[in-house]
C-alpha cells in the first residue's frame, strides 16, 4: 500500500514540529476554542439587565447538599418513598393473591383432573410452576408498580445528582470514585444494571470497586422480602399505629447499612487488592426539572416494573419446579428437600438463620424474589405442620401476616432468626445474572470470584457475629 | 412514496416539508438510506430528543452520564429510512475518556450522514466548546438549540439565526420533552442528508503565532495529499500537533487512509460494537 511511507511520514513531520511549536500548543488550542465559544455565546443570548432576585435551584441545591440537612434529607426522603411502598401495597398484594391462588390455582387443579392429569404432572404444572409464579407476581407487582414511579419522579426531578454529591466526599475518603455513587443508585433497582452503569467511571481500578461493591445496593429482588419479614416481626412488636412506620424504618436501616458496607469494603479493596489514589472528576448538579408525570408512570411501568416482573416470572417457574421436585421426590423416606434442610441446620443454627433458609437461597441463587415463598414451603414441609396450605411442596399464599408469622414461628423463628436473615438478604453473593453481567463487564474469571465470593463470606461472618453475641447477651 | 411525489398539482400545503410523511421506526432499522449521530454535552435531553425521533420510550434520567453505550433507533421520514445514534454524552472530543472516544470515534470514523449536536439553551457557552469541536470533524451538522423552556423560565432569550450565522450551520430551537421543535429538526436532518441544505461551518481560525500557523498549513497539506477526499485534514494535523496518540494508530494501521477512499475501517466498527450494552 503506497499510504504506509506516506503514513510514516505524516507521522515524523508531526513529531519535529510538534517539538518546534512547543508544550503550549494544547493549551493554545483549548484557549482558541474557548475564546470563540465565548464570543459566539455572547452574541446569540439576550440576558435579563438584573439578576433574578430569588434562585429556587440555587436556594433548593443549599437544602439538600448542605452538610447539616443533606444526609437528614436523604434518609427523610428514602422513608418516605418506602413507607409509601409497604402502605401502599398492602391490599393490591391481597387482591392478586386472593385472585390467582384463591380462584385460579384451584381452578386449574380442577381442569388438571377433568382432564385426567397423573398426579405428578398437576403437581409439577400446577402447585411447583404457577404456584411460584403466582407468588412472584402477588407479592412483586405492587411495591415495584409503587417504588419505581415514584424513585423515577424523584430521579427526573434531578435529585440523584445531589445524593451523589453528596457521597462523593465518603467515596473519595474509601479511594474510591466520586460516581460510584451513581452506579450505586443504580443498584437500588438493580445489580445487573448498577454493573453496568459502572461504565462511566474511567479508572479500571475505581472500577472494579465499584463493580463489587454493588451488591451491597439492596435490589428490587431483595425489596420485598425485606418488606416482608420486617412487617411481620419488627412491625408487629410495636403498636400498631407505628408498625408501618417502623418496618419502613427497619428497612431503611438495611439500606443504609447497605451504604456503609459499601464504603468499608470499598475502603478495604482500595488498600489492600486494588491500590491507589481516588481520581477527581466534575459532577454538573443539573437544573431542577419539573417531572412529567403521565410519561415517567409510563416509561417505569413499561422498563422497569413489567421486565423486572417478567424476570422474575420467567425465574421463578423452573425454580418452582425444582421446589416441587424436591420437597416431592424421596430418598430413603425422607425428600430431598428434608435431607437438605436437616444437612443444613447445624451451619444453619450457627448463623443464626437455620437450613430451610440456606436451601431457600441455594434455590433462590437465579433470582432472590422468590426466597419468601421458598422459605414457607420448606418450613411447612419441615415443621411437619398440617392443616396449613396445601401439603408438600406447595408453594401457597399465606391467608394474612399473622398466618405467616404462625409458620414462622412454628418453624423455630425468633427475631434472631428474621433480623440475621434481613442482614443475610442484604450481604450475600449477586443473583446469577449480576454474576454473568461482572464476568461481561471485567472479563475475568479472578474478580468475578471475588465479587461472588467476597460479600458471601461476609454475610456469614456478619450473621456469626450477631447470632453469637445474641446468645451470649441471652437475647434468644 | 410520499404524497408529495404522487400529487401531480402541487397545493402549498402538499409542498410543504411539515407534510411529509413520518414514521417513527423504534429499534426496527434493517436497511437504511442516512446514518445519522447525536451528540451533546451531558443532561441536555439527548436523550429525550432521541426518544421524540424514533418514537421509542428509553429511559431518560435527569443525571449526567446516564446514556453508558450507544442506543440506536429509526425512523423514517419523506422515503428516506434514517439510523439514529445516540452517542454517549460528552463535554469534549479531546478522547480523554472513554465515552468522549466513543463519541468522537463515531462522528469521526463512523463518518455519519447528518451530526445532531444537541445543545443546552440555558448553557450555551460551555455547550458551544463541544459544538465547535464537533464541527471541526464534520460539515454535515445541525445544531439543536434544546431545552428553550428552561431558557425561557431564566429570562434568556437567544437569538437562534445569529446563532446560526456565526456558526455556519442550521439551527433549530426545540423543547424536546414537549416534542416542539421536533418536526422543524428531522426536515433539517433530512435536507442536510441529502445534501439540499450544505453547511460551511465555523472553523477555530488561524493564531498570531506565525510559527504555529505555518506548521500546521505543511502538515495539513503533507496530509491531504496522503488522503485525498479525507474532509477534516487540518483538525487531524491540529491533533497530531497534540500529540494525540489514537490519531497517530489510525494513521499508522491505514483506518484514516480507509477514511479517506470511503470505506468504513472494520477494526473502528469493531471496536464500536463492544460499547453495545449487553445488559
Amino acid at each position: 500500500m503506497s499510504a504506509q511511507p506516506a503514513a510514516a511520514d505524516i507521522l515524523k513531520t508531526a513529531g519535529n514540529l510538534r517539538r518546534e511549536v512547543g508544550d503550549g500548543f494544547h493549551d493554545h488550542l483549548v484557549e482558541a476554542l474557548y475564546t470563540d465559544a465565548a464570543q459566539i455565546a455572547d452574541r446569540a443570548v439576550a440576558r435579563p439587565d438584573a439578576p433574578p432576585r430569588f434562585d429556587l435551584d440555587r436556594a433548593i441545591d443549599r437544602l439538600v447538599t448542605s452538610r447539616t440537612w443533606g444526609f437528614p434529607i436523604m434518609v427523610l426522603l428514602l422513608t418516605g418513598v418506602f413507607w409509601l411502598t409497604i402502605q401502599g401495597a398492602n391490599v393490591p398484594s391481597q387482591m392478586l393473591a386472593t385472585l390467582l391462588l384463591d380462584t385460579v390455582h384451584p381452578a386449574l387443579k380442577d381442569l388438571g383432573a377433568a382432564l385426567g392429569f397423573p398426579w405428578w404432572l398437576s403437581g409439577v404444572l400446577f402447585d411447583g410452576a404457577y404456584l411460584a409464579m403466582a407468588w412472584v407476581v402477588s407479592v412483586m407487582l405492587p411495591p415495584m408498580a409503587i417504588f419505581f414511579p415514584v424513585f423515577t419522579l424523584l430521579e427526573d426531578f434531578g435529585y440523584l445528582p445531589r445524593v451523589a454529591f453528596n457521597l462523593d466526599r465518603l467515596f473519595s475518603r474509601a479511594g474510591a470514585h466520586g460516581k460510584q455513587a451513581l452506579s450505586m443508585t443504580m443498584g437500588f433497582g438493580c445489580n445487573a444494571a448498577g454493573v453496568v452503569a459502572t461504565r462511566v467511571i474511567d479508572s479500571p481500578r475505581e472500577r472494579l470497586i465499584a463493580i463489587i461493591t454493588n451488591n451491597f445496593a439492596v435490589c428490587n429482588g431483595r425489596w420485598p422480602t425485606l418488606i416482608m419479614v420486617s412487617t411481620i416481626f419488627i412491625g408487629s412488636a410495636v403498636p400498631a399505629a407505628l408498625a408501618g412506620l417502623v418496618s419502613a424504618l427497619a428497612v431503611v436501616g438495611i439500606a443504609v447499612l447497605g451504604v456503609l458496607l459499601t464504603f468499608a469494603v470499598s475502603w478495604f479493596l482500595s488498600r489492600t487488592m486494588l491500590k491507589g489514589e481516588a481520581s477527581v472528576f466534575s459532577l454538573e448538579l443539573p437544573p431542577y426539572r419539573p417531572p412529567r408525570i403521565l410519561q415517567t408512570l409510563y416509561t417505569s411501568l413499561i422498563d422497569r416494573t413489567i421486565i423486572v416482573l417478567w424476570r422474575a416470572v420467567t425465574m421463578s417457574v423452573p425454580a418452582g419446579i425444582v421446589i416441587w421436585l424436591i420437597s416431592n421426590v424421596t430418598l430413603g423416606g425422607q425428600s430431598i428437600a428434608e435431607h437438605l434442610v436437616t444437612g443444613l441446620d447445624g451451619v444453619g443454627w450457627l448463623l443464626g438463620l437455620n437450613g430451610v433458609i440456606l436451601v431457600a437461597y441455594i434455590v433462590a441463587i437465579p433470582a432472590n424474589e422468590i426466597i419468601i415463598p421458598t422459605v414457607l414451603m420448606l418450613t411447612v414441609l419441615a415443621a411437619g405442620l398440617t392443616g396449613v396450605g396445601e401439603g408438600a411442596g406447595v408453594m401457597f399464599e399465606a391467608e394474612s401476616n399473622t398466618t405467616i408469622r404462625d409458620i414462622l414461628n412454628a418453624g423455630g423463628w425468633t427475631t434472631l432468626t428474621a433480623v440475621n436473615l434481613m442482614l443475610f438478604s442484604l450481604i450475600h453473593n449477586p443473583c446469577s445474572t449480576t454474576i454473568l453481567t461482572i464476568y461481561n463487564e471485567t472479563k475475568s474469571k479472578k474478580w468475578t470470584a471475588v465479587a461472588t465470593l467476597l460479600p458471601l463470606l461476609l454475610g456469614f461472618a456478619v450473621t456469626l457475629t450477631t447470632a453469637t453475641l445474641a446468645r451470649a447477651l441471652g437475647l434468644v | 412514496m410520499t404524497v408529495t411525489d404522487s400529487l401531480p398539482h402541487q397545493s402549498a400545503c402538499a409542498t410543504c416539508p411539515m407534510n411529509r410523511h413520518l414514521e417513527r421506526l423504534g429499534v426496527n432499522m434493517e436497511d437504511w438510506d442516512y446514518v445519522v449521530a447525536l451528540a451533546g454535552n451531558p443532561n441536555t435531553g439527548k436523550s429525550t430528543v432521541f426518544n421524540a425521533l424514533t418514537g421509542l420510550r428509553q429511559h431518560t434520567g435527569n443525571w449526567p452520564g446516564k446514556t453508558v453505550a450507544r442506543a440506536e433507533g429509526g425512523f423514517i421520514y419523506g422515503d428516506k429510512r434514517y439510523k439514529l445514534v445516540d452517542l454517549p454524552g460528552t463535554y469534549s472530543l479531546l478522547a480523554a475518556s472513554v465515552d468522549e472516544e466513543i463519541a468522537r470515534d463515531f462522528i469521526l470514523f463512523g463518518q455519519p450522514d447528518v451530526t445532531v449536536v444537541v445543545v443546552d439553551a440555558t448553557r450555551l457557552e460551555r455547550n458551544l466548546n463541544l459544538a465547535l469541536q464537533v464541527l471541526e470533524i464534520t460539515d454535515k451538522a445541525v445544531i439543536c438549540l434544546n431545552l428553550m423552556d428552561e431558557a425561557k423560565r431564566h429570562g434568556l432569550t437567544i437569538d437562534d439565526r445569529r446563532l446560526a450565522r456565526d456558526l455556519g450551520v442550521p439551527v433549530i430551537s426545540t423543547v424536546a420533552r414537549r416534542g416542539e421543535g421536533i418536526r422543524e429538526l428531522i426536515a433539517m436532518v433530512h435536507d442536510v442528508a441529502t445534501g439540499e441544505v450544505k453547511p460551511r461551518p465555523h472553523r477555530i481560525p488561524a493564531t498570531q503565532d506565525d510559527a504555529l500557523n505555518r506548521a500546521v498549513e505543511r502538515l495539513t497539506g503533507q496530509i491531504q495529499a496522503a488522503f485525498p477526499g479525507l474532509p477534516n485534514a487540518r483538525w487531524v494535523a491540529l491533533r497530531l500537533l497534540d500529540g494525540d496518540a489514537q490519531i497517530e494508530r489510525a494513521i499508522r494501521d491505514g483506518s484514516l487512509g480507509d477514511l479517506s477512499r470511503g470505506d468504513e475501517p472494520q477494526s473502528v466498527v469493531d471496536r464500536l460494537m463492544v460499547a453495545e450494552v449487553h445488559a
